[in-house]
């Protein structure tokens, strides 16, 4: 877990495969490491699992097989509070934690991570990447990302 | 058809939907209207192709050929396909493209939320996880639904006319295939048939919220999922799999 906690998502390296809870489990009999994907569509899910391999393969952890699990499906309530920290220090916008998927439409505002005001509005649904939303600050102005809850 | 060839069917069909729509909302990339609906468009379509090679992947498995999701996906030919005619339909303008996206993701909505509870553990796995994704498409597609019907008279009118060419393909949403009968009573498959009031429900609250008409009933247009497409749907593949028949050893 220790070799992985430095293993950086390749599309936000500032928080790790463990940070966002891609990571699922660590088994020892057979060395086994179990991950799963935020989105099934998510196109870092490869260069995950080859930036893993490597990082095995670099701490002498060779024999270790590398399983992709599907259930139960990735919850953005999984990122760590190290994690959302990462987040909102780099200029994302954690997600809240606890609602659950559905009914989005009435999902609180979001916290802008610059100067910290709830006047915030949605821009757009979806943004750069499967997992964000695009948002913007009314007070200061300024654009951000929202890790979309998920 | 064998129970496993009538299961295999039924997985392809899952698959075939999702792989098309998305090849068909990536027309749109760098063609939308705005950023922002673009990055909705390409969003959905990135979305949709993670779950047809889920369903490709566990349908190549269970063929067990040696097919895996990419075979299917690029060398299987047009007769072979076992989408509904409704997402293989040329994109029209912004219009008629949310009215596709609405009737599309609203029926996919309410098959996920049913097949998420199926015996079969893999599809119901594929589907839990896949219901989270459509959720937003439903969402996205509905808001835009109420946006471009109460918006100006043109997109009204423009939206209406997208509804009433997409409308004699939604019967074919909810058929069921000869094969389906034992896959449902299996708890395997979902009954289609069913998932037709919720996806009434919706729609009704949708048109009422975008001041729409519901669609005036054309006559309905099936066979998509016996592998009788339209010609569209030939163009659609050779370009989508030009490139790996061409060169078929080219890796990235
Ligand atoms: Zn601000």
């Amino acid at each position: 877990m220790d070799v992985l906690s430095h293993v950086p998502d390749p599309e936000i390296p500032v928080v790790s495969v463990v940070d966002l809870g891609i990571v699922r489990d660590v088994r020892e009999n057979p060395p086994s490491v179990v991950i799963t994907t935020t989105y099934s569509g998510c196109p870092a899910t490869q260069v995950i699992q080859s930036d893993i391999r490597k990082a095995l393969d670099d701490a002498a952890f060779a024999d270790v097989k590398i399983e992709v699990a599907l259930s139960p499906p990735w919850t953005s309530d999984w990122i760590t509070e190290d994690g959302r920290k990462k987040l909102h220090d780099y200029g994302i916008a954690p997600p809240p934690k606890g609602i659950g998927a559905p009914g989005l439409k009435n999902a609180q505002a979001a916290t802008c991570p610059r100067c910290g005001s709830i006047k915030t509005r949605e821009i757009s649904r979806f943004g750069s990447t499967p997992c964000k939303a695009l948002w913007q600050c009314e007070t200061c102005r300024e654009p951000f990302d929202r890790f979309k809850c998920h | 058809m064998t129970a496993n060839e009538a299961h295999f069917d039924y997985v392809l069909r899952l698959a075939d939907d999702g792989l098309i729509l998305s090849q068909r909302l990536g027309e749109w990339c760098g063609h939308a209207p705005a950023l922002e609906t673009d990055l909705s468009l390409t969003n959905i379509a990135l979305d949709l192709i993670g779950q047809a090679t889920l369903f490709l992947s566990y349908a190549g498995e269970m063929e067990g050929k040696g097919r895996d999701a990419d075979k299917l996906a690029f060398h299987r030919d047009v007769t072979k396909y076992r989408n509904c005619l409704l997402v293989e339909q040329p994109n029209g303008d912004f219009g008629r493209t949310i009215a596709r996206q609405f009737i599309f993701s609203t029926y996919q909505y309410a098959l996920y939320q049913q097949l998420s509870s199926s015996t079969d553990r893999r599809l119901a796995e594929i589907a839990a996880k896949a219901l989270k994704e459509t959720t937003y498409h439903a969402e996205l597609a509905a808001e835009w639904v109420v946006r471009l019907g109460d918006g100006t008279e043109e997109s009204n009118r423009r939206l209406k006319d997208g509804f009433e060419w997409c409308w004699r393909f939604v019967e074919e949403l909810f058929v069921t295939e000869p094969g389906d009968a034992a896959l449902v009573s299996a708890g395997i498959a979902v009954d289609a048939a069913k998932l037709r009031p919720a996806f009434d429900a919706v729609l009704a609250a949708t048109f009422a919220e975008a001041t729409l008409p519901l669609p005036k009933f054309p006559r309905p247009v099936t066979g998509g999922r016996k592998g009788h497409h339209s010609e569209h749907l030939g163009h659609l593949l050779a370009e989508m799999q030009f490139l790996p028949r061409a060169y078929p050893d080219a890796v990235w």
